[in-house]
């Protein structure tokens, strides 16, 4: 069967734990506070992950599990019941508060559905409590926010009102341009989750579309659907190709007329295209190897692939959902190893067979494969900015096009003569 | 339980870590879930480093706990032991690991690898990095050198003088991670050599298995970084009679105790005691007309125990501040941090919580802070002047330029580093003087930040930094527009010792004849 090649591997990985899209969701839902139960290693990853620390207050803290609380010395339930008081007295803005999960907890099993309802008879009212697992025994980087927005749909008022349901965080600025776009086709009413405010909360029902932002939203998805809602298979908002066809997956499920659809995206069409060439430029032919983290890796294969010009030589992924990834599959060319999971060693053997031009990995591979002298680009920069939609292709190609053209600005004066010898290593 | 916003120190197996990645020839399993790999970004980013740390994770998921995760260890352990055929092998565990018990370092040990392996328990619990590193570079040189322990150490730190050769030291402490310790080494190895006095082991930092090995061969250590190296050195005296210096040489003053302490211990003639005036440009400067303007500058200090103390020395003795607050994290040094606090007349700060240093800072109304990148964060919201001395690392701390702390050019660089953002503070108070002059432009405050701008001058000490929370005290206009006048990094000061007077007198309206009343009372 034609197709991409799929493929599995395990060994150790060099992935995010789902806690690290804390550091998204936060500042999507202003009026939400996410509290992770868990160890210190967790408040050092999340503050690791974050960058700088730069918040008076950030929205996201850890209760630290202590020997006290493991021993049984202290009831952890007590303990975490206290936390909670302590941290909503400190900051009475909070009305949704996310008690995340974490390794530690779950393998000690500490109960936090428990918790939140508990907490939830106390706060009635006032503060609403909801629990999710973002543990990396569990989940894997964007995972987290599934967790997060597959623990909010129990929450959603019904409706069977007919709506556009955009699901999963996007810049604020990339979703009011998506949605302004959606009016202009036709469709009237379009809402999102995660909100902007944590208390307004979407409806969902029988009437409801279900549009995926993201593909890391398998369980949501599912739920959602459980609901009563009609999740659609579409290539996801990541280029001018991808976009156009995600939203006009949406127009069909609306039966919009194709000419008013058309009239709305051709021109964007025409200008992401202008956009594009310049990075295609230095892209073309270019060859690109993915290693698994964020799961927005099939579809930039796809988008570099199709619209870029690129090579794929391997794309990784940490977990393939087939179904919901079947339009994105069906647009990578035959034979592209596709490869789920990860045993990090090997696969940094292949890249370094292979020798790509360009490698997409986590922050802890980067440097190291630059001193090798093998360019890289971050793929956490990839969930912090603004790339979905058509007009946003020209800034997601230029993310991939600016550490080559940086190396061919700042290289042939700085690069030692030996091209075998690490640096700064 | 506790609840943690950001911290200070990360886990303990972090501490691990920066040994495991300071060494050459080190390689580190560790039992851990894939969340944990977030750490390698601490070495490849913010040390920008060109190589990986040397560690294997096992990235146990939920799926093996029901399964053999013990055998799981085991194929990490054979699998890094191929690939990277370590001359010593760390073998560890992080938090969540610690609860499942599958004892990686006695697995590892029970098979049969030709290299020395080494188990660690750090309980992620309970302990921190700095602990962390302490205990995995003493585990390390214990298990390398307890065969060559002698039964009777008869080590003579003077044998130098009979052998021909030059007095040996090691340098003991310095790593990854650890605040400025790369510029550090190079300025105690040219400070040591320049007294004739041979550097033999650096470690962790460089040093090889084969290094820790060597190191009874010299004729003493220096215990540079107390946090990481003070329980290998009182190791390595106990079991081989070998001294350790004590003295932490940052500062002009302390670099030249640590100088005599050396000199003293190896047998040989202390240097003069004008040699810190003549090869470090600190006390001249501090001594310049220039300086006179730092007299008594309120200073607030805050940061690991070594550097904390080391400030406050420094502060006290050669910058003539007043040192108003004075505190650590590390929990290891509250000793010494509190003995130095008493002795300045103020109670140490020993916390963990930075909003309790924050508000600790507040309360001190300081004019300069230095504290590590978490108190600059709060300075910059308090709109104080600030410097960082101390660890937790940023990328900033790892800086192009050579940048000691240590030795005599560590003096001048602290220097530097202390007294700019104050005399930026002071071309504040000029720019708040000339901000009606039509040249002024917005936005020259550059160590605010964004906090900066003539809007942000305007508030500062007046509506940032509220009084005791009152409402029975009423500022007149006039109050108000005297209080003004005064320049901003004092004005929060002026507000409450004039609103502390009112109350005291019973006046309920400040206005500007309040404030001198105060201005007098005070001074008097």
């Amino acid at each position: 069967m034609a197709g991409p090649m799929l493929l599995k591997e395990s060994g150790p990985r060099e992935v995010f734990c789902g806690l690290t899209s804390i550091v998204w969701l936060h500042r999507r839902m202003p009026d939400a506070f996410f509290l992770v139960v868990g160890s210190r290693t967790c408040a050092h990853l999340i503050q690791s992950a974050a960058g700088v620390m730069i918040f008076a207050e950030p929205r996201f803290g850890t209760a630290i599990l202590s020997e006290r609380d493991l021993a049984g010395l202290a009831d952890a339930h007590d303990e975490l019941d206290r936390v909670c008081r302590e941290l909503l007295q400190r900051r009475p803005e909070i009305r949704t508060l996310f008690l995340v999960g974490s390794c530690p907890s779950e393998v000690i099993k500490l109960d936090l559905a428990r918790a939140a309802e508990r907490l939830n008879e106390e706060l009635t009212g006032r503060v609403r409590v909801v629990n999710y697992s973002g543990s990396g025994i569990e989940t894997t980087f964007t995972q987290g926010e599934d967790g997060a927005l597959a623990a909010l749909v129990p929450l959603l008022p019904a409706s069977d009102e007919r709506q556009l349901l955009l699901v999963g965080t996007l810049a604020d600025a990339v979703e009011d341009r998506q949605m302004h776009l959606f009016q202009r086709m036709g469709i009237e009413t379009i809402r999102s989750l995660p909100p902007r405010q944590s208390t307004d909360l979407p409806a969902v029902g029988a009437g409801t579309t279900v549009l995926l932002t993201q593909p890391f939203l398998t369980e949501t998805a599912r739920l959602l659907s459980d609901r009563g809602a009609t999740v659609l298979t579409a290539p996801f908002p990541l280029g001018a190709e991808g976009s156009r066809r995600w939203m006009e997956a949406a127009a069909t499920a609306f039966h919009l007329p194709d000419e008013r659809v058309a009239a709305v995206l051709d021109p964007l069409m025409e200008r992401a295209q202008s956009a594009l060439a310049r990075h295609r430029a230095v892209l073309e032919g270019k060859r690109i190897f993915l290693l698994p983290e964020s799961q927005l890796e099939l579809p930039l294969a796809r988008f570099l692939q199709r619209e870029c010009g690129m090579e794929l030589v391997e794309v990784g992924t940490p977990y393939l959902n087939r179904e919901q990834m079947a339009a994105e599959l069906a647009l990578l060319p035959d034979d592209v190893p596709v490869m789920e999971g990860q045993h990090v060693e090997q696969q940094l053997d292949r890249v370094r067979a292979s020798q790509p031009d360009l490698v997409v990995c986590g922050m802890g591979l980067a440097n190291p494969l630059e001193a090798e002298g093998i360019a890289t680009k971050w793929s956490i920069e990839l969930v912090f900015s603004p790339i979905h939609g058509i007009d946003q292709a020209g800034d997601l190609a230029e993310l991939f096009s600016r550490p080559l053209r940086r190396r061919q600005l700042i290289r042939p004066g700085l690069h030692p003569s030996s091209p075998d010898a690490t640096v700064h290593a | 339980m506790q609840l943690t916003l950001w911290t200070y120190e990360g886990p303990p197996h972090v501490g691990a870590m920066r040994i495991a990645a300071s060494m050459r020839g080190v390689h580190y399993v560790l039992h851990a879930p894939q969340g944990d790999t977030y750490a390698d970004l601490l070495f490849t980013m913010i040390e920008r480093r060109g190589q990986r740390p040397p560690v294997t994770y096992t990235t146990f998921q939920a799926r093996d706990l029901g399964g053999d995760t013990a055998e799981l260890v085991k194929r990490h352990v054979r699998e890094a032991v191929d690939r990277f055929q370590p001359d010593a092998l760390l073998v560890g565990e992080s938090c969540t690991a610690e609860l499942i018990q599958d004892q990686p370092g006695a697995l590892a040990q029970g098979m049969e690898l030709t290299m020395p392996v080494v188990s660690l328990e750090l309980p992620a619990y309970s302990k921190k990095e700095n602990w962390g590193a302490a205990e995995t570079f003493y585990q390390l040189v214990r298990n390398l050198l307890k065969e060559q322990a002698p039964a009777n150490s008869q080590h003579d730190p003077r044998a130098w003088q009979h052998q021909g050769r030059r007095p040996r030291v090691n340098l003991l402490g310095p790593s990854l991670l650890g605040f400025r310790c790369r510029d550090d080494v190079l300025e105690v190895q040219k400070l040591l050599t320049l007294h004739g006095i041979d550097v033999g082991v650096v470690a962790p930092l460089g040093a090889g298995v084969e290094d820790l090995q060597r190191i009874p061969d010299a004729d003493l250590n220096v215990c540079l970084y107390p946090e990481v190296a003070e329980s290998s050195c009182s190791w390595l005296e106990r079991n081989f009679g070998m001294p350790f210096s004590r003295t932490v040489p940052i500062g002009v003053g302390a670099t030249h105790d640590f100088l005599v302490e050396v000199h003293e211990m190896l047998g040989m003639e202390p240097p003069a005691p004008d040699e810190g005036y003549r090869h470090s440009r600190l006390p001249w400067y501090s001594e310049s007309v220039d300086s006179t303007y730092l007299t008594g500058k309120r200073v607030f200090i805050f940061g690991d125990g070594s550097h904390a103390l080391a400030a406050a020395r420094i502060c006290s003795e050669e910058l003539g501040f007043t040192v108003v607050g004075l505190g650590t994290y590390s929990r290891e040094m509250a000793r010494p941090v509190r003995a130095a606090a008493k002795a300045l007349g103020l109670e140490a700060l020993i916390s963990d919580d930075y909003l309790a240093v924050e508000a600790a800072m507040a309360e001190a109304a300081p004019e300069l802070v230095l504290g590590s990148q978490m108190e600059r964060h709060s300075a910059k919201r308090l709109g104080i002047p600030c410097a960082v001395i101390s660890t937790p690392m940023h990328v900033q701390d790892v800086p192009a330029r050579m940048s000691p702390q240590m030795g005599w050019e560590g003096a001048n660089v602290i220097f530097d580093d202390w007294v700019h953002p104050l005399m930026m503070g002071l071309e504040e108070h000029l720019i708040g003087m000339f901000r009606h002059d039509f040249e002024f432009v917005d936005g020259h405050q550059s160590h605010l930040g964004h906090a900066g701008g003539a809007g942000a001058a305007d508030s500062s000490g007046l509506s940032d930094i509220p009084g005791e929370g009152d409402g029975a005290l009423q500022w007149t206009a006039d109050g108000e527009a005297e209080l003004k006048k005064i320049p901003f990094f004092v004005r929060g000061k002026v507000r409450r010792n004039t609103e502390a007077y009112a109350r005291d007198v019973g006046c309920r309206e400040i206005s500007s004849e309040t404030l001198y009343d105060a201005k007098a009372h005070f001074k008097a």
